[in-house]
């Protein structure tokens, strides 16, 4: 690198979140595709009782704490992605929101034996138009439906991605990162488009 | 599993000084914000610490006479971020602190001018189309 450049400047993370039902394969896919073992942080309940309303006595216990884990892909030198599972169970929503703020995108984890595990998780990000693939983890065993299918029977909104795959496998996780990027891509753009559309169309 | 790093670990130099009682059922008998006298929150500045902010250490940020005055934690910190640029999060599982502690003391680090941290990206503003064709590159060629 030349004199004068500032690489710290550019030093730049990104943040994907993989959500899903409990025991989804969250964790195993974060595993699968990290250059690190999945890392674990943990976020005291405390401090989530600032956040939400309903805590009655929550709040004075100090040594409760929700778990996260997450892995890193390096890029490159000031590029690197991070992948965060999020808490399984509903009522940690609140850490989501932290999550999520930033965030490039979602995996959503589907298995197709309990379809309904991943709703809540298609809902959060639809509403907060956070851009997010269905993966769907095939486990053995699972009768295996079509892309097609599960989009159906998600009520997807039209484009939402859906990827089958095994969240053991590298290469299957990283193709499922790399449609989400995509994806992600051609959202912002048309959203942008969208915004000059509606500006011009207002003259 | 716990894996506390070298300068918070039992007899490593700082010895009984942070005054930890360890029990293997129960875990650290301090709770967890007694490492911050208490404080919940970041210092004044009020900087809300996201978990990918990058924190980086100031090189000229302090001597060794200084460093000796902070608390084994933030010496801790200050030790992981100097060895490679680290996240919060990274920091959080690295010093097995949870995530609220650690924001806390890079608050304190951060008003000292020991670190630097970086802002993540906005919500709602992605990154150029020329970062994320490089991340879809780096994902392929991994």
């Amino acid at each position: 690198m030349a004199a004068g450049e500032e690489p710290e400047q550019t030093a730049l993370a990104l943040k994907i979140l993989v959500a899903g039902g409990f025991g989804v394969g969250k964790t195993t896919l974060v595993g699968a595709v990290s250059e690190i073992r999945p890392l674990r942080t943990e976020e005291l309940l405390s401090e989530a009782g600032e956040l939400v309303d309903d805590t009655g006595g929550v709040d004075q216990k100090t040594t409760t704490t929700v778990a996260m884990d997450f892995g890193r892909i390096t890029i490159r030198s000031g590029l690197s992605l991070y992948l965060f599972g999020t808490p399984g169970q509903d009522r940690f929503w609140f850490l989501w929101d932290e999550l999520s703020q930033g965030s490039l995108g979602a995996v959503v984890l589907a298995d197709t034996r309990r379809l309904e595990d991943c709703f809540p998780a298609v809902d959060y990000f639809e509403h907060r138009h956070i851009p997010f693939v269905v993966a769907v983890n095939c486990f053995a065993g699972a009768r295996t439906y079509g892309a097609h299918e599960v989009s159906q029977a998600l009520d997807l909104e039209r484009g939402t991605p859906v990827v089958l795959c095994d969240a053991r496998d590298k290469d299957s996780g990283k193709e499922v990162l790399i449609r989400l990027v995509e994806y992600a891509g051609r959202v912002h753009t048309a959203r942008l488009l969208d915004a000059v559309e509606s500006r011009t169309g207002t003259v | 599993m716990t894996g506390f790093s070298s300068e918070t670990a039992r007899g490593a130099g700082a010895g009984p000084v942070d005054g930890r009682w360890f029990d293997a059922e129960a875990g650290p008998l301090v709770r967890p914000y007694a490492m911050t006298g208490g404080r919940t929150k970041p210092g004044p500045s009020g900087v809300r610490f996201d978990l990918i902010a990058l924190v980086v250490v100031e090189p000229d940020g302090l001597d060794a006479a200084a460093e000796s005055l902070l608390g084994p934690e933030h010496r801790a910190l200050l030790a992981l971020c100097r060895s490679e640029t680290q996240s919060v999060a990274e920091l959080s599982a690295d010093a097995d602190l949870p995530v609220g502690v650690v924001r806390v003391l890079l608050g304190d680090l951060l008003e000292a001018g020991h670190v630097r941290v970086s802002r993540p990206v906005p919500p709602a503003q992605l990154p150029d189309e020329r970062i994320l064709r490089e991340v879809i590159e780096g994902l392929r060629a991994l």
